[in-house]
């Protein structure tokens, strides 16, 4: 009898962190679409290491580990990460990969001193540095993911509400410009709802394997088709498809991390596509080369 | 314990020269991000050597990690050449998979290593000094100040042995490819360089800050000289300042000290951004404002020299009224007013203004451009 429950319990505890991972999946995963088709693939790695000063002042300042108030630490932190990148990008003449690279870096370094001084003052059990930077999918609770359905559900919705302005602004933002949409606006709140998907992500999978998840089902998902709307939907489903796979398989044996197998799920999931992809797909391609290379003999046999 | 933090500071000093230095190319040809993926992807070369070894500094685990930041390099090559995905997304997607790989390595079989996650991706400066060098008896300093040395020593004679060609390569890659430069072997032997750089400096300051070590000084020294040769010597005094500030900053503080590298390496990079002649924000503010008010003087001396002399002249040049005649704002006018009074360009008389010679100079200059 006890083994029975201990099962169902284990099931129970297995499917909320499947749910979990999965919503998470679908959250960044649509919205991870617009970052790889700006060219912005790495924003995510940037905002996921600058949100942590945002944690650590946000446990400084309220001693409280209720994970929605660090969340929103994390959020305000990344957030002006990103504002730091875009107007050194604009006033400067350094480019994109060096904001990045110098605002990732110096805000995780000054998170760094921060968590350094927490521990200092004998804060036990402190904010968890290790699940900042690993994540710890297998701890996520139902409140946890009830957290990540609404938030991830209302950057969804935003993302829907918007949708004609951030296509222009994907593909054209010159002429959404010319037609009088604020982009800079548009920017920022696309940028926003980046943050929402990567702060939600980072006690499953972690600052350092959050880029992954924006980035593998984006690319993933660019790979079947040409239409954004097609594009954003599959890779939702891949971001979900990697989400629940990495969680049962890690969940097969002992000490195989989530977060990892997740990130090496969503990345099959990449390479599959780009081999196997119809029209884009580098098979598809060898096959295409052979046909042509075929129908040119034969077209020469047939002038000689 | 004075000579363990005069040990400490000379690392400290030493790694970010070492970092600057190719860092300087990295950022000029946009690679900066390379760095990033590079420091993290070598986490499963570094955890393979690692159950070879047994030791976080030998020679091999170093060889075996920059092969391994080179093969990333070749990855995010190859799948860029496939033309279905760009260099942004290549990395990406190169670096956490090569990380995860790591980082399951490390739970599946760590548990009988000690190979600690946290030293790899935070380093602790402070533990640097205690793995010493020790030859017939005595002690020759830590080991990593050995290693950091020799890496930069490599870093400064591939850049004065190369300088040319990477100059060339850096600023006109298809020009030094049709002068036969082989831009690819100069790109793969600074990658080489990178590589080694990084897995030495991860013993020291971890993965992620030595990122900041590679891409701060060189951006911060790019903001202040447009010369290439003046850029590198001012990256690796950047860095060695940087260095010094963040040990100082981490003594006051009692907090690590990679972490204090990491932000005097913000602070000052954004001290510079403020504060640099000519790029920087406050000289870009002082330049609009001063350009506005001498805009709006040349305006007003175009007024007063289109009516000068003539009949209308009295009411065109009173000073109560000028604000109506211009358009302004009463109170910028007479901000206007006293600016040009300052410049002498106009001059008083009674109620109205009249131009000096020099006021007359200037609207006639504005006039014919």
């Amino acid at each position: 009898m006890g083994n029975l429950s201990t099962l169902i319990h284990f099931d129970y505890t297995l499917m909320i962190v499947a749910v979990g991972a999965a919503l998470l999946g679908t959250v960044s995963g649509a919205l991870g679409c617009y970052a790889v088709l700006r060219r912005q693939s790495l924003l995510g790695d940037a905002i996921s290491h600058a949100a942590l000063p945002g944690i650590a002042i946000a446990f400084l300042l309220t001693g409280s580990k209720v994970p929605l108030i660090l969340v929103l630490g994390a959020a305000i932190a990344g957030w002006l990460g990103t504002l730091l990148i875009m107007s050194i990008v604009r006033l400067t003449r350094i480019k994109y990969d060096s904001a990045l690279a110098i605002v990732l870096s110096t805000f995780f370094g000054f998170g760094l001193v921060l968590h350094t001084l927490i521990q200092r003052t004998g804060n036990a059990n402190q904010a968890g540095l290790d699940t900042f930077l690993f994540g710890q999918a297998a701890t996520l609770l139902e409140r946890d993911v009830l957290t990540i359905g609404i938030l991830g559900g209302i950057a969804l919705i935003v993302m829907l509400i918007f949708w004609k302005e951030l296509k222009l602004l994907v593909f054209d933002a010159d002429f959404a410009a010319s037609i009088g949409l604020p982009i800079r606006t548009l920017d920022i709140l696309l940028t926003s709802l980046l943050v929402i998907a990567i702060v939600l992500g980072l006690q499953a999978v972690g600052a350092v394997l959050m880029s992954a998840m924006l980035v593998a089902p984006a690319v993933a998902a660019r790979q079947w088709t040409n239409r954004l709307r097609l594009m954003v939907l599959l890779a939702a489903c891949f971001g979900a498809l990697a989400g629940v796979s990495g969680t049962i398989i890690s969940s097969t044996a002992s000490r195989i991390p989530t977060g990892p197998t997740i990130v090496l799920c969503a990345t099959v999931v990449v390479g599959l596509s780009i081999a196997f992809a119809p029209n884009r797909g580098l098979v598809w391609d060898r096959i295409r080369q052979q046909r042509n290379r075929r129908d040119l003999k034969a077209a020469m046999e047939i002038q000689e | 314990m004075i000579q363990n933090h005069l040990d400490i500071l000379l690392i400290a000093i030493v790694t970010a020269a070492a970092c600057a230095l190719p860092g300087v190319f990295l950022v000029l040809r946009r690679m900066t991000l390379m760095s990033d993926a590079i420091s993290h992807a070598i986490l499963p070369g570094i955890v393979l050597a690692f159950f070879l070894t047994e030791s976080l500094s030998s020679p091999l685990l170093i060889l075996a990690a920059a092969g391994t930041g080179v093969l990333t390099v070749v990855f995010v090559e190859l799948l860029e050449r496939t033309k279905l995905v760009k260099e942004d997304a290549a990395i990406g997607l190169t670096f956490p998979a090569l990380f995860s790989i790591g980082v399951i390595l490390i739970s599946r079989f760590a548990g009988n290593v000690h190979l600690d996650m946290d030293a790899v991706l935070l380093g602790e400066l402070a533990y640097a000094p205690l793995n010493r060098l020790k030859a017939f008896g005595y002690d020759l300093g830590p080991v990593s100040l050995y290693v950091m040395g020799t890496i930069l020593l490599l870093n400064l004679a591939f850049i004065l042995l190369f300088y040319k060609e990477l100059k060339l390569v850096t600023f006109d890659a298809s020009l030094a490819a049709a002068l036969g430069f082989t831009p690819t072997l100069i790109h793969y032997g600074l990658m080489t360089l990178v590589s080694v750089t990084t897995v030495g400096a991860f013993d020291a300051v971890g993965s992620i800050l030595v990122v900041a070590l590679i891409a701060g000084p060189p951006a911060t020294a790019y903001l202040m000289t447009d010369k290439l040769s003046r850029m590198l010597v001012l990256s690796a005094l950047i860095g060695s300042v940087n260095a010094i500030g963040g040990y100082w900053l981490a003594s006051l503080f009692d907090v690590s000290i990679a972490g204090a590298i990491a932000t005097m390496t913000l602070l000052i990079f954004v001290l510079v951004f403020l504060i640099v002649p000519n790029r920087g924000l406050i000289a870009i503010a002082r330049r609009h404002a001063r350009q506005k008010w001498e805009f709006a003087q040349t305006m007003l001396v175009i007024h007063l020299f289109n009516h000068e002399g003539l009949p209308e002249a009295e009411t065109e040049s009173a000073i109560a009224d000028l604000h109506e005649h211009l358009s302004w704002d009463p109170g910028f006018t007479s901000q206007v007013v006293k600016y040009a009074l300052n410049n002498r360009c106009v001059s008083r008389k009674e109620t109205q203004l009249i131009l000096t010679s020099h006021g007359r100079t200037i609207a006639q200059q504005a006039l014919v451009q």
